[in-house]
């Protein structure tokens, strides 16, 4: 029987579906059977930042309301043949689904999968609803902004409310340059405020932005900063004890020189 | 532009400090305001310790947060009707 994991955070723009996409990934690299389900109906994403928004024929809706068979939607990844893709409906909105289907759905799909991976839509409303129905644990993307961190604090509430206690966190977008200079708060400012285990933290990095151009999940990018820090979150979700990333700034001669100068930037 | 402001010996806090304090406020107002059944436990229970030093009107009760720019206090009004000789 596999897990149920929903990726949420409240705020858009934080980093869920490139975190489901790279987790999802990051899962099936180590030989696990996974399944990525999109949930932001209406306005689906994961298909693109995976390269396989061709390939769609059926979607969640299609499979909620019986037009097709699970196994007719769910999409094989170009990569890893023990990753699915079951695309999110474009043309219909949240209200398509209801809570108790996506329970349904979730229970079948558990029974196939090692890992089920929700890629939830922002907001609190319906689509959140739908989004956590059926999970089993929850991981909440934040990044170290202001606004992120309340969306953040009040989905950990929500979270809680609706029965999926202990939501882990992973930190998005961390600049380590900017926190060294007291101009982002840092790992420890978050956890403190928002009251929960990490799970991970992802650095800035134009990795992330070159390989959802290409379609190409960060994860596969064996020379990227992020794309460590996202197998390292998902060997950590198998249970794995893997420690945090350094993400320390190498300065380089002309950054030491100017703090030898007294210059900040 | 940071030389100067140490030449005039000017001390900015660090951004992320004003983040922290304007998050800590806000949060405090956000998770009373998703669960008010908060306040309404906390009222109870203080109405049940204030009771055996004093009778008070528990109509008349309110509990509420008060915010200014730099604080949130809890705010109490409790009408007192009669003060028990112990």
């Amino acid at each position: 029987m596999g897990e149920v994991l929903v990726i949420t955070s409240g705020k858009g723009g934080v980093g869920k579906t490139t975190t489901s996409a790279n987790i999802g990934t990051g899962l099936a690299s180590i030989g696990k059977k996974v399944v990525m389900v999109d949930t932001d109906i209406g306005l689906r994403n994961l298909d693109v930042v995976m390269g396989l928004e061709n390939r769609i024929v059926y979607d969640l809706v299609d499979v909620v309301q019986g037009n097709c068979r699970l196994k007719q939607a769910l999409i094989k990844d170009k990569r890893f043949e023990s990753l699915c893709l079951l695309p999110a409906a474009q043309t219909k909105d949240k209200s398509a689904i209801t809570p108790e289907q996506m329970k349904e759905l979730c229970v079948k799909l558990k029974q196939e999968f090692d890992y089920v991976i929700i890629d939830c839509p922002a907001g609190i409303e319906g689509g959140f609803k739908n989004a956590t129905a059926g999970a089993d644990k929850a991981i909440v993307v934040t990044t170290p902004e202001i606004s992120a961190v309340r969306d953040a604090d009040r989905i950990i509430g929500l979270l809680e409310a609706a029965e999926l206690r202990n939501p882990k966190l992973l930190i998005n977008r961390i600049r380590p340059s900017m926190v060294k200079k007291g101009d982002m708060m840092d790992i420890d400012d978050i956890i403190d405020i928002l009251a929960i285990d990490l799970l991970g933290v992802i650095p800035e990095d134009e990795a992330i932005v070159i390989s959802s151009n290409r379609g190409e999940p960060v994860a596969l990018d064996m020379n990227s900063q992020a794309g460590q820090a996202y197998r390292n979150i998902a060997r950590r979700i198998t249970g794995e004890d893997i420690p945090l990333l350094s993400l320390e700034v190498d300065e380089g001669i002309l950054g030491k020189l100017k703090k030898f100068f007294g210059f900040n930037e | 532009m940071d030389i100067l402001g140490k030449g005039t010996g000017k001390q900015v806090p660090p951004s992320k400090n004003i983040a922290k304090e304007r998050l800590r406020l806000v949060l405090v107002h956000d998770r009373a305001s998703i669960s008010p059944q908060l306040l309404e436990d906390l009222k109870e229970d203080m109405l049940k310790v204030i009771s055996t030093y004093m009778e008070i009107d528990v109509k008349g009760t309110e509990v509420t947060l008060n915010s200014s720019d730099t604080s949130v206090a809890l705010v109490a009004n409790i009408p007192v009707l009669k003060i028990n000789r112990i």
